[in-house]
């Protein structure tokens, strides 16, 4: 840590407090709408500040990025800030795993333990007593109560399911041939690499709608089919979440590339969505095995 | 760190765009100066504390005699609950934020925290979070009364309306604290003035390092769980109801499995202010600086590993139940290392004590005890009897009021006059000191005794035998409570006035932040200082 | 250890000034009645005084420096650090300790688990915020609730040596019989603790959970529910009755017969009257714990019965809300808590109290047609 230049400090900023506002009338408005569905509250002033929330929140991320964007083109940004830069998107991503994890661990938990119990296995499978005729089994097609109807059927994890993880996976490999393509500054091949990735992100996206679309009109796998529907939604719902943000952060990185951004030295901006993207891929990739295919 | 030697310490200097504090408001709402921040948190965390003080005060007014005099059951669970939630997530860990946004930078010698608007940006959730909290309180059907750790199906099927607000106000409180340690992590890792190597980090800034890891593991976590809750109230899953082959017990071991690291993220940073203290007022180095590292380091990995030890009484199987009791048992190990090394430091030292060394001294001996009742929870045949009794509330207490809280005093007195520039008032100090040492002692200290005689927590009312301890501790409760209105006082009258302070306030103390002058100027090393 | 000093002469002081103890006051762990209570409480005793002793060890230490290391008396320090030795000394005498606790502690721990060969299965259901007790294979099945007074609550009457852990049915147990706990919940979790037996388990909501016990002397031991359960987890205690064997199996014989008359008694005709008088019993007892004593509720979480629609509307409706309850609410079926006559009086008491004056009487009779009737009914009641 030799030689260092002085650390940018940046000026005072409006974008912080305008934000955190923002957030307030997300998680007001959020509060409000549901409570309204749930026929306590008024679900019409809760749209209200939810989507004015929402719409501050996209105007600040353009705002507040492109600040950024333009001080880092401006280089007032040294060697050292970009290291700043990589711890906080590295974190970043650890604490995203240990979101996906609180579900995994959810899921094993469910399967190895609390249904064979409530089926008469194991330590207190003296729980059946209370679900007379429950049968264990997963993937949980009969849930012990009756009021709760399970799925009728699963998706099948070799079609759908298995090109979805060929889309993820080529997707990887197209993000790694465009950064390579940066390091050796071949511009138009970043370009061409980035849209294809992102066209991988999109087919992924449209391929995962039909399928719940499926699973709700067909299948009977619905967020109501007990907890086989719960954790199946919860997993797959919000990875779709993080393909949808992850392929967002690729369009603007494609546009930064077309607007002549980037070189093979400073590029941080790319590296960081290409991690993300990595990690939404190997996230996928646990989904596949255990909430599809085991 | 004696070996500290600072050459070049620039703070006077300023670039073009270095400048002091804007005036106005502007300076609070818009600033991305870490000492600014720094005093938003700590002020924020003070308010916090009254509000959450106040709650206990009417809780412990409610118990003062047997019967229900003052408030309603209802309206008593949500005071609880409240409470619970204000002090840990306003009071405590903002206050640590506070500290660690005023002293990191100090203390290795950087120009700022590493992500200066995005450190803006965490402040300033966490009072919208907190309004969205509070706000509760006057919604139909009142605030949250499932306690601090709202189990589910009380939380879920059983709650009032406002649990959908409770919920997004912790995803956003969870928001704010991720991007706080996450700069932090940034800041010690990658802005350390040349020469300042790891392992002569001060440890308050190591303690940090490794609460930070917690805070980022766990709070995502903490947001997954109410996530699940908010699907199984709302959207009709069935995570923790059996009928769909869910399990309420789910809950609790996704909740306790951030809520154990939190405790420790309301301690580690405490052991790194008491072992900042302890040796300026031995004027002695630290006996064991490494041996602290790996100490921290291996608490915070037994955090993990512990979580069920709040679930003894679930019905887990055996060896569940043996694993997480020997689990916990060995966390006594790593914090004796503690213990034992803050003694060693005094031993044979030159001792003197200011205000910040008796609530040091005092966080040893009362820590210790808490720690103490910990052990004893932790055997898990001997929990049956004391789970979810006030002796569980006595353990906690210990090592939360004179342990997290009073370490978090001690690292204010301690800190304040480099921060404005005068000295402490020690009279007025060491009255508030004693004062909350009595307190303290006669609130929590009974409670172990209506504890270990029967009495469970989280009632508005109980049987006669309980009366005496329950006056007794509501007694200490507004003695304690009144006294830190003194704190107040203090923080304020030294803000205003008090002799001028020179750079090294404390005659034993050492570290790069006692190098630069008092108040430390507003941008502190504009190019880094070598520590040699 | 100072503190403790300390806090010992504060104790003395506060108790001068507050004055007259009422009851005995208990300061320790009780040994309980049971095999497995006594090692617990000795478990206890033990680790405390490690504890104590431990901390005897350390705080002279620390307070000898206190008073000879100080400045004011000339002390130069000395800096000495860093001695492996000593470091590794500290780390193993804990653990050295810590391993002598686990011993005993897990041998307790496996004997607490061992629930086999018993010659009793009792289930106990939580319900909010009463207890269930059904003698399995004995066909006895009845309800706990608090029976302390109201006024004794909200300070208008003398409060009793048993205040708050009293219940109008105890759970009779037999002596020197190894008993198996079979526990479980209705609605929210609750945790079922009696002290003098060391029995704490959680009752969690379709789950069962299991404890034993084997009670050595005959007497009564009341305990608490111990994990919050909503408005009234503060009102739901637990009372034990220990009898010898032979005792026991006379209260079994009582208890059936008791069942038997609650039957007959629905059989039988009833008067606007007497369904009036025995509603308002049932409905202090159970019900106004949510609806409130004058039947105003608790809006929004419980309904005021007063003016309400459904009190006021069409019976059937009544009715079925009473014996099927809401599903997702706090609102219970009462069709197994309570028997057909005392659902017939205390529908008949919220029609007519209150100024609630419909002037209708629900006949028992036609309760206990609606419970024999329907297996669907129940179905529906699910939903
Ligand atoms: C700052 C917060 C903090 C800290 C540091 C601790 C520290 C510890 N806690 Fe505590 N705990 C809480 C906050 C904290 N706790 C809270 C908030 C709850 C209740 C939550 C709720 O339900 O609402 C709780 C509850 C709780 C329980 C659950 C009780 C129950 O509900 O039934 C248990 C059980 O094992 C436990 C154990 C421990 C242990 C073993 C330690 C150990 O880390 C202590 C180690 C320290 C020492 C042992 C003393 C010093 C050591 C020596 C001098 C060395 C020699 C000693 C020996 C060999 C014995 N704690
Ligand atoms: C760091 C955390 C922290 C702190 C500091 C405290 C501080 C205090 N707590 Fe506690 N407490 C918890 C964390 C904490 N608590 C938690 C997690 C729970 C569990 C919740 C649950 O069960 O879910 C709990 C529960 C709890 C209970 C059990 C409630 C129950 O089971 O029903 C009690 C009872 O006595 C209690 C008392 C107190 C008291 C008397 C203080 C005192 O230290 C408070 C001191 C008082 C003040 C600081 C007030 C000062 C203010 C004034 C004098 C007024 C000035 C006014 C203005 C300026 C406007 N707390
Ligand atoms: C644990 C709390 C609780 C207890 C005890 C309780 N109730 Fe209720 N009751 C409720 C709740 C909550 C509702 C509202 C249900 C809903 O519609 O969501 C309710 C609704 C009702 C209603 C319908 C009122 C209306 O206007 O919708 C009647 C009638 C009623 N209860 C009668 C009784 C009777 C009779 C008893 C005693 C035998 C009783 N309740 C005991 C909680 C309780
Ligand atoms: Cu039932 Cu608490
Ligand atoms: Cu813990």
């Amino acid at each position: 840590m030799s030689a260092q230049a002085s650390y940018y400090v940046p000026e005072q900023s409006r974008w912080p407090i305008v934000a955190s506002l923002s957030l307030f009338l997300l998680a007001f408005g959020a509060g409000t709408t549901i409570n309204g569905f749930s026929g306590q509250g008024d679900t019409g002033l809760g749209l209200v500040l939810l989507l004015l929330g929402a719409l501050m929140m996209g105007i600040i991320l353009v705002g507040w990025f492109g600040n950024v964007i333009s001080e880092s083109r401006a280089g007032l940004y040294s060697a050292q800030m970009d290291r700043s830069f990589r711890w906080g998107m590295s974190w970043f991503i650890f604490s995203e795993v240990m979101f996906f994890a609180a579900f995994f661990g959810a899921l094993f938990y469910v399967r190895t333990l609390a249904v064979p119990w409530l089926g008469g296995e194991g330590e207190r499978g003296i729980s059946q007593m209370l679900w007379p005729g429950f049968v264990a089994e997963w993937p949980l097609m009969n849930p012990p109560s009756e009021s709760i109807q399970g799925p009728q059927a699963l998706v099948d994890p070799w079609h759908i399911p298995l090109l979805n993880t060929v889309l993820l996976i080529t997707s990887s490999f197209t993000i790694t041939l465009a950064h390579h393509a940066l390091l050796r500054d071949a511009r138009t091949a970043v370009a061409r690499w980035l849209l294809a990735t992102i066209l991988l992100g999109v087919v992924f996206i449209g391929f995962q709608a039909y399928e719940y679309v499926e699973a709700y009109t067909r299948l009977g796998l619905t967020l109501n089919a007990g907890i086989y529907g719960a954790t199946f939604f919860i997993l797959t719902g919000f990875h779709g979440l993080h393909v949808t943000l992850g392929t967002l952060m690729l369009v603007v990185i494609l546009l930064r590339v077309l607007k002549g951004h980037f070189d093979s030295q400073h590029h941080f901006g790319f590296e960081g969505v290409a991690w993300y993207w990595h990690f939404v891929d190997v996230v996928w990739i646990g989904l596949f095995l255990f909430v599809y295919v085991i | 760190m004696s070996t500290l030697e600072t050459t070049t310490v620039t703070g006077e200097q300023h670039e073009s765009h270095h400048h002091g504090p804007a005036a106005g408001i502007g300076r609070w709402l818009f600033t991305t100066n870490h000492k600014d921040i720094g005093s938003l948190y700590l002020w924020f965390s003070l308010l916090m504390f009254l509000t959450g003080g106040v709650m206990a005060l009417l809780i412990r007014a409610e118990l003062f005699q047997p019967g229900l005099q003052l408030v309603e059951p209802g309206f008593f669970n949500q005071m609880t609950t409240m409470h619970g939630l204000i002090m840990v997530f306003g009071a405590v860990m903002p206050a640590f934020v506070g500290l660690a946004n005023w002293m990191i930078p100090m203390m290795i010698g950087a120009p700022d925290m590493a992500l200066p608007r995005m450190n803006n940006w965490s402040f300033w959730i966490l009072p919208f979070a907190f309004a969205i909290l509070i706000s509760t309180l006057f919604m139909d059907g009142g605030a949250p009364n499932f306690g601090w750790t709202f189990y589910a199906p009380l939380s879920t099927t059983y709650a009032p309306p406002s649990v959908t607000y409770f919920i997004f106000a912790i995803h956003i409180m969870g928001i704010s604290s991720i991007m706080g340690a996450i700069n932090i992590i940034a800041t010690i890792l990658n802005m350390r003035a040349p020469g300042m190597t790891m392992m002569k980090l001060p440890l308050f800034v190591w303690s940090w390092l490794i609460t930070a890891f917690l805070l980022i593991a766990v709070m995502p976590v903490l947001a997954g769980v109410v996530t699940m809750m908010l699907m199984d109230i709302h959207f009709g899953t069935s995570f923790f109801n059996a009928a769909g082959g869910g399990d309420p017990v789910l809950f609790q071991h996704v909740f306790w499995f951030f809520g154990h690291p939190e405790v420790y993220i309301m301690i580690l940073p405490a052991f790194g202010i008491i072992s900042q203290i302890i040796p300026t007022f031995s004027r002695k180095r630290l006996f064991g600086y490494a041996s602290m590292v790996y100490a921290t380091a291996s608490i915070a990995i037994l955090s993990f590993l512990v979580w069920a030890h709040h679930m003894f009484t679930v019905g887990m199987p055996l060896v569940g139940e043996l694993f997480f009791m020997f689990a916990t048992m060995l966390i006594a190990v790593p914090t004796g290392v503690k213990v034992f090394n803050w003694v060693t430091t005094m031993f044979r030292g030159s001792l003197t004590f200011e205000t910040p060394m008796l609530f040091a001294i005092a966080f040893v001996v009362l820590f210790t005890i808490g720690g103490f009742s910990g052990l004893m929870l932790a055997i898990a045949p001997v929990d049956f009897q004391y789970h979810d009794t006030y002796f569980v509330v006595a353990h906690f207490h210990y090592v939360l009021v004179p342990g997290a809280i009073f370490a978090i005093m001690a690292g204010t007195y301690y800190w304040l006059p480099k921060w404005t520039g005068h000295q402490l008032n020690e009279c007025m100090g060491r009255w508030h000191f004693w004062l909350s040492f009595i307190g303290v002692n006669i609130t929590f200290f009974p409670m172990h005794f209506i504890g270990l005689a029967g009495m469970p927590r989280r009632i508005p009312d109980y049987a006669l035998q309980f009366a005496d301890f329950n006056m007794v501790a509501s007694i200490g409760a507004f003695i304690f409570g009144f006294s830190q209105l003194l704190f107040v006082w203090n923080v304020i009258h030294n803000v205003r006035s008090g002799e001028a302070a020179p750079a090294r306030v404390w005659e034993g103390a050492e570290g790069l932040e006692w190098e630069v002058a008092s108040p430390a100027p507003y941008h502190t090393f504009t190019t880094p200082p070598r520590v040699e | 250890m100072g503190t403790i000093r300390i806090t010992t002469c504060s104790f003395m002081l506060s108790l001068l000034l507050v004055g007259n103890a009422q009851a005995a006051w208990t300061l320790n762990l009780t040994p309980g009645v049971t095999e497995i209570s006594r090692s617990v409480y000795n478990l206890h005793m033990t680790i405390f005084w490690i504890c104590v002793a431990i901390g005897v060890v350390v705080f002279s230490i620390m307070f000898w420096s206190i008073f000879h290391h100080r400045k004011s008396r000339g002390a130069k320090a000395h800096n000495f650090h860093e001695h492996t030795l000593v470091e590794v000394i500290w780390t193993l005498i804990p653990l050295g300790i810590l391993v002598a606790m686990a011993v005993p502690a897990t041998a307790t721990l496996i004997k607490m688990y061992d629930p086999s060969d018993a010659e009793l299965d009792v289930q106990i259901t939580g319900y909010q915020w009463k207890w269930r007790y059904q003698y399995l294979d004995q066909e006895i099945d009845f309800f706990s609730n608090l029976s302390t007074p109201r006024e004794q609550i909200s300070n208008e009457a003398q409060k009793q040596a048993h205040y708050l852990l009293e219940v109008d049915r105890h759970l009779v147990l037999p002596t020197d019989t190894k008993i198996r706990l079979l526990l479980t919940a209705n609605d929210v979790i609750h945790s079922w603790w009696v002290p003098a037996l060391a029995v704490k388990k959680d009752a969690i909501p379709g789950f069962i959970n299991e404890a034993w016990t084997r009670i050595e002397e005959p007497g009564i031991y009341r305990g608490q529910c111990a994990e919050l359960c909503g408005v009234d987890h503060g009102f739901m205690p637990v009372v034990v009755e220990a009898v010898p064997p032979a005792e026991f199996e006379q209260w079994l014989a009582d208890a059936r017969a008791q069942q038997d008359a609650a039957a007959a008694a629905a059989g039988r005709s009833w008067t606007l009257e007497e369904l009036m008088t025995e509603g308002e019993q049932v409905y202090q007892r159970v019900c106004a714990a949510c609806h409130q004593p004058n039947g105003t509720g608790m809006p929004p979480a419980f309904p005021a019965l007063v003016n309400s629609p459904v009190v006021l509307g069409d019976v059937e409706r009544h009715i079925d809300i009473v014996l099927n309850g809401v599903q997702g609410s706090a609102m219970q079926a009462f069709r197994e808590q309570l028997s057909a006559a005392e659902l017939a009086a205390v529908i008949t008491y919220e029609r007519n109290a209150w100024g609630n004056n419909t002037g209708e009487a629900v006949a028992p009779s036609r309760i206990v047609q609606l419970l024999q009737g329907d297996g669907q009914s129940e179905q529906e009641g699910g939903q």
